[in-house]
């Protein structure tokens, strides 16, 4: 962790101050909400990629724990609680949540798993969809004001970027700490040799579980500013689309890596809102970009930029250095 | 009493119609080893063309039934297609080609989107079936009875082509094992082509069929995907028994939980797929090919 080279430092400190400046160079208010939800999403991916990119366990259904998150701070904020205590029961409760379906599903791997948690997603879908008396049905629920903790209103759309940064940021460094630690190179094991885990003595259920709940809490810390960014919440934001969508961000990016996430967060929502302004398609766009991913380019955006990048260097310079064996003997 | 009779009725018809959708899943989910995605897309795909046909808009305006027909060769066909060029260059990775049928079935729905707009597109009853049976003091549409015989007529046909042709024999042998079938020199990827062909086709006249119940609408597909899910996942994957006595159990627990506790009925739909998940992963009915 401490090797990191100097030249990282800066390229990491260059971004977070690009990003932290962001709001200030941007002058259209909406630019500055397509970044937020960017943000937000890509805290979304980075849970989810916890479990897909490095305990390969793919999930179909973390939509309904992003949204169940929000759809607690909703119900609690208009039954007339503050802010602090629906957060913090948001959080109590969509990890009970969590932990239950992780105890479910974790009983599987590989496509089993993929079915149990597409199930489990479509259960608490069915829930926000039908159990009207409780989340309004398909209208959904409408969150009047947003928070202002230490006077700071969120209700500014440049101050809520700046919030969503600093919960994105805190985000990313949990991430990468939870990645590098030594439960992040168990996890790394139990994804790629769960029996030989298992014989070194490693729990590999255990592992799985911990590492299902971290996923699960990032998961559900973005459900939260979701709900306050929109204002808003319907069982659109828990179907099965919203959870793909989740995956094509994890995978268009490049699961296992830190930096793909949040790539392919940018690229969604980019294509979500902005494309959608000039195309009309873009669901058809979405989907066609999904594909062309799964198909070209399997490891995602950036291993496959950084791969195309290191051949491209290396016959950089090989023809640099073989023209300078060619002209050493004339000399 | 008349409620009850009605609720059973209606939940036989649904069962029928799940049978025609999820067999085809089954056999795919068999024999190849993954859930097809796009399975509800077929189903939608089935119902717009086949409403197109039957609408005339082509210049002629076909029968009910072969309208039924042709939109089903013509998914069969699509089903076909996406076998043969998108998940033949992912074999032997899994998940890749599940991520491709889910990618598949968000253009497959954008393009529906597209072609046929947002409006709910309803189908005619066909002639010959718009009348009413009574029966103890209920009244119920001949058209559904006419889908259960349909869906009994299938499953009939499935049961002796998987047991008593040559091809049948081929797919259970690739169900059981699809090294071992290779090895005895049976083309199991020719196999994939023709079963994933087969299921698409399946799905697609389960939409036509449907149609004058469930009319045709954008989120068709979302709607179908998730029963054939549970009723595959219920039954057991590659067992035609299984999609029988699942799709039955689906269509009861479907139509019962709307009736009788609309706020869960969704809930206690996914939970037994969850109980089966967990506690008996191979299915009621899995590993054994009727």
């Amino acid at each position: 962790m401490t090797s990191r080279s100097i030249g990282g430092r800066v390229a990491i400190t260059v971004a977070i101050l690009a990003l932290a400046a962001l709001p200030y160079a941007i002058k259209e208010i909406y630019y500055v909400n397509i970044a937020s939800q960017i943000l937000l999403y890509a805290i979304f991916a980075l849970g989810l990629n916890i479990l897909v990119g490095y305990a390969g366990l793919v999930s179909l259904g973390h939509a309904g724990l992003f949204g169940i998150a929000a759809y607690i701070v909703a119900y609690l904020l208009t039954s007339g609680h503050g802010h602090a205590f629906a957060i913090v029961a948001a959080l109590i409760g969509s990890l009970s949540v969590t932990a239950c379906f992780a105890a479910l599903s974790l009983r599987a791997t590989g496509i089993s798993f993929i079915m149990i948690t597409l199930a489990l997603g479509e259960i608490i879908w069915g829930l926000a969809y039908r159990w009207i008396s409780l989340t309004n049905g398909d209208n959904g629920i409408s969150v009047a004001t947003r928070p202002s903790p230490f006077g700071l209103a969120l209700g500014d759309a440049r101050v809520f970027y700046g919030a969503t940064l600093i919960v994105f940021l805190l985000s990313v460094a949990a991430s990468a700490i939870f990645v590098r630690s030594p439960f992040g190179a168990a996890l790394r094991g139990t994804r790629d040799q769960p029996r030989r885990m298992n014989a070194l003595g490693y729990h590999v259920w255990l592992i799985r579980f911990w590492a299902f709940m971290f996923s699960g809490l990032l998961t559900c810390v973005a459900g939260i500013l979701f709900v306050y960014y929109n204002e808003f919440i319907s069982p659109q934001a828990l179907a099965l689309t919203a959870s793909a969508e989740a995956l094509l961000m994890v995978i268009s990016g490049g699961a296992g890596t830190l930096l793909g996430p949040i790539v392919g967060a940018a690229l969604v929502v980019i294509v979500k809102n902005v494309a959608s302004a000039y195309v009309e398609r873009w669901n058809f766009m979405l989907g066609a970009i999904f594909v062309a991913i799964v198909v070209f380019m399997p490891e995602g955006l950036v291993p496959g930029a950084v791969r195309l990048a290191r051949s491209f260097w290396r016959s950089a310079s090989r023809s640099k250095s073989a023209s300078a064996a060619v002209a050493g003997p004339r000399q | 009493m008349t409620f009850w009779l009605l609720l059973t009725l209606n939940s036989v018809t649904f069962g029928g119609l799940l049978f025609l959708l999820s067999a085809g899943f089954s056999l795919i989910f068999g024999l190849m080893r993954i859930p097809n995605l796009t399975h509800g897309s077929m189903f939608m795909v089935g119902a717009y063309l086949g409403t197109t046909l039957l609408s005339g808009a082509l210049g002629f305006r076909f029968n009910f039934w072969l309208a039924a027909l042709i939109a089903a060769l013509e998914v069969a066909l699509l089903g076909a297609l996406m076998e043969r060029f998108l998940l033949r260059r992912l074999t032997g990775q899994q998940l890749a080609q599940v991520l491709v049928t889910l990618g598949v079935s968000f253009m497959v729905a954008d393009l529906c989107l597209m072609g046929w707009g947002g409006d709910p597109i309803s189908v005619v009853t066909p002639p010959g079936l718009t009348g009413f049976v009574r029966a103890g003091g209920a009244v119920f549409p001949l058209y559904r009875l006419g889908v259960i015989a349909i869906a009994v007529v299938f499953a009939i046909a499935l049961w002796l082509m998987l047991e008593r042709t040559r091809l049948g024999a081929m797919i259970r042998a690739g169900v059981d094992d699809p090294q071992m079938a290779r090895v005895v020199g049976i083309r199991v990827s020719q196999l994939f082509t023709i079963v994933f062909a087969l299921g698409a086709g399946l799905a697609g006249f389960a939409g036509m069929i449907g149609g004058p119940i469930l009319s045709v609408y954008p989120g068709l597909d979302q709607d179908m995907l998730p029963l054939a899910l549970v009723v595959v996942i219920l039954g057991g994957t590659g067992s035609l028994l299984g999609s029988f006595v699942g799709s039955i159990i689906i269509g009861f627990i479907y139509n019962f939980g709307q009736a009788l506790l609309p706020e869960l009925a969704y809930f206690i739909l996914f939970l037994p797929m969850v109980l089966v998940l967990v506690l008996r992963p191979q299915g009621l009915f899995g590993g054994q090919i009727l």
